[in-house]
């Protein structure tokens, strides 16, 4: 298994003085496979990460790549990887073709092999236009899209990204998407984090959660979401001004479990059908109008509800407002 | 082969998007005439006879020079592409930590040299410079540049921001000129303070080129020289011991 794993983290731990931020870690990262590493803000994800490129030394743990025990000289395994921070890290005063040449410079790359390449990414991300623009007058999408070109530069075994859609334009995330896609056909492994968890479930072969440090599950998507196809999900649009109706709600209905999705969004998880004339006249005894009642399919978004018990509008929001992204 | 690609191009990347900026360049040439006519206001010399106090002074305007541009320079630019997150780039490169911190001070090197010219230059249109030893001129005005660089990495890595850098570059610069005797003599200097003097680096670039300039150094060259590489090795590897500490924790 060691030999055949691209990455392989043994009982990674790193503390930072009196705060442990990743607790005793343990995952595989098969070669070409799509590895999500989701979990709340702060769970330890960008630690993880910084531990695995070589910007964080582990505080105990091992780190393999292709076999070769390299935890303390992460240097030597730097040339196999592509690292997509989660801000857009290049240069301002640089243009996108002379960004994408001094990224490549630095992985020895010499300057014809640099130049047909970068301009040949450009072209891909359709950046080509924009090719002897400064970086600093890109647009968010764009800086991303160059951000990631920079990374994949060397053409890595291993791509490193962190938030990579995070705060841009629906254009731009998803051209990044299908960049990823062509990437790992061609056999690139990739480690993602993102808090989109509609992009991890289209793109990942295995997800790993992490919450406050320590990892709680490593699977497929399908056996993730397996595990909740036994329960019956409803989920209720609601108009009007819902007060905080979780006691109330918990009171009447014992036997199920309420999550607000969003402001005017309720979901209802119970593990027997229910009749929902009872909850409806509940809610509007309270004030609030159901506009639409409709039973879903268990996601990974409720695989993340629960095994993390975190809301994923209210972190995605938190995070964008933190200025994620580009 | 690989790595020094990457280092050529962090060295030329540098070169081009700092040291040669238009603002950087006017520092090089105002910051030299600044210290000239410091020295001749202090000196109380009439503007008339003050060219021939002009060689007197090149040694110390040539070190100024070095130390404020160097230390200036690299602390802002370090700092800055920290603070930008560019510099994790750096990092996650498979360059050698020494050789990729070597290609980030280089240019600070070249700048720091080129700012001691400056004064010479200048100087050799109003002075007789004949006489002076140049190859001992070249190698105190690099090992000073090396050293200054240095003290402005160890600077750059022990701060977050960029004011913070400049406040601190302060802290270091301003004792060093008054006790490295271009101001007061180190042996006029208290009793207490003099010790001080000889743990600068500046103390013996100084030296050496008042030695080359007008042939009054008060140490032996080869002492200096050995101090001063001495500075330059001490100081590059406290930085990097500061790095792994702070950026690679």
């Amino acid at each position: 298994m060691s030999a055949l794993s691209a990455i392989e983290a043994r009982n990674l731990t790193k503390r930072f003085g009196d705060v442990l931020a990743v607790d005793d870690v343990s995952f595989d990262l098969r070669p070409g496979e799509v590895f999500g590493f989701l979990g709340p803000n702060g769970a330890g994800k960008t630690t993880t990460i910084n531990m695995l490129t070589g910007l964080a030394r582990p505080t105990s743990g091992t780190i393999c790549y292709f076999g070769r025990d390299l935890t303390g000289d992460v240097k030597q395994a730097q040339h196999l990887m592509g690292i997509v921070p989660d801000e857009s890290n290049l240069y301002p005063e640089l243009n996108g073709l002379e960004n994408l040449c001094f990224c490549a410079a630095l992985y020895g790359m010499r300057r014809r092999e640099r130049e047909e390449r970068a301009r040949e990414l450009l072209k891909d991300l359709g950046l080509a236009e924009a090719a002897h623009r400064r970086f600093a007058g890109y647009a968010k999408g764009m800086k991303r899209r160059l951000t990631i070109a920079a990374g994949i530069i060397h053409q890595p075994s291993v791509l490193f990204l962190d938030e990579p859609t995070t705060g841009i334009d629906v254009a731009s995330a998803r051209q990044i998407r299908q960049l990823l896609a062509a990437l790992n056909q061609a056999g690139t492994t990739v480690f993602l984090t993102t808090h989109y968890i509609e992009e991890a479930e289209r793109l990942c072969d295995r997800i790993a959660f992490i919450v406050d440090g320590q990892l709680v599950r490593v699977d497929t998507v399908a056996n993730l979401v397996r595990g909740l196809q036994d329960q019956h999900l409803v989920q209720l649009s609601l108009r009007g001004e819902p007060a905080d109706l979780s006691r109330p709600l918990h009171a009447a209905f014992p036997e199920a479990q309420f999550e607000r999705v969003s402001e005017a969004v309720l979901r209802m998880r119970t593990a027997q059908p229910v009749a929902l004339a009872p909850l409806i006249r509940f809610l509007e005894e309270h004030g609030v109008g159901v506009t639409e009642a409709r039973v879903v399919r268990p996601s990974l978004e409720d695989v993340f509800v629960r095994i993390t018990g975190i809301e994923l509008e209210r972190m995605k929001k938190e995070k964008e407002k933190a200025g994620g992204g580009a | 082969m690989k790595a020094w690609i990457a280092y050529w191009n962090i060295l030329r990347k540098d070169i081009r998007t700092y040291y040669l900026k238009p603002p950087n360049l006017s520092w090089g040439i105002i910051f030299p005439l600044a210290w000239t006519l410091m020295f001749f206001i202090k000196s109380g010399t009439a503007v008339d006879h003050a060219f021939h106090d002009v060689r007197s002074l090149l040694p110390g305007v040539m070190a100024l020079s070095i130390l404020f541009g160097t230390t200036s320079l690299l602390a802002v630019t370090v700092t800055f592409e920290k603070k930008g997150r560019s510099f994790e780039r750096l990092l996650l490169a498979p360059i050698p930590l020494e050789l990729l911190m070597l290609a980030k001070t280089s240019g600070a090197v070249l700048f720091g040299v080129a700012n001691a010219f400056v004064p010479v230059v200048m100087a050799a249109f109003a002075a007789d410079l004949s006489g002076v030893v140049w190859c001992q001129v070249l190698l105190s005005v690099v090992l000073l540049a090396v050293s200054s660089t240095f003290l402005g990495l160890y600077i750059a890595v022990s701060v977050s921001e960029v004011f913070e850098a400049q406040t601190f570059s302060n802290f270091f610069r301003f004792p060093m000129v008054f006790l490295c005797g271009l101001f007061f003599p180190v042996e006029k200097l208290p009793m207490l303070l003099r010790p001080l003097s000889y743990a600068v680096p500046l103390t013996y670039g100084a030296d050496l080129l008042h030695g080359a300039v007008n042939g009054t150094a008060r140490m032996p060259a080869a002492l200096s020289f050995a101090a001063l590489a001495g500075f330059c090795a001490v100081l590059f590897v406290l930085s990097l011991g500061n790095i792994r500490k702070r950026w690679i924790g």
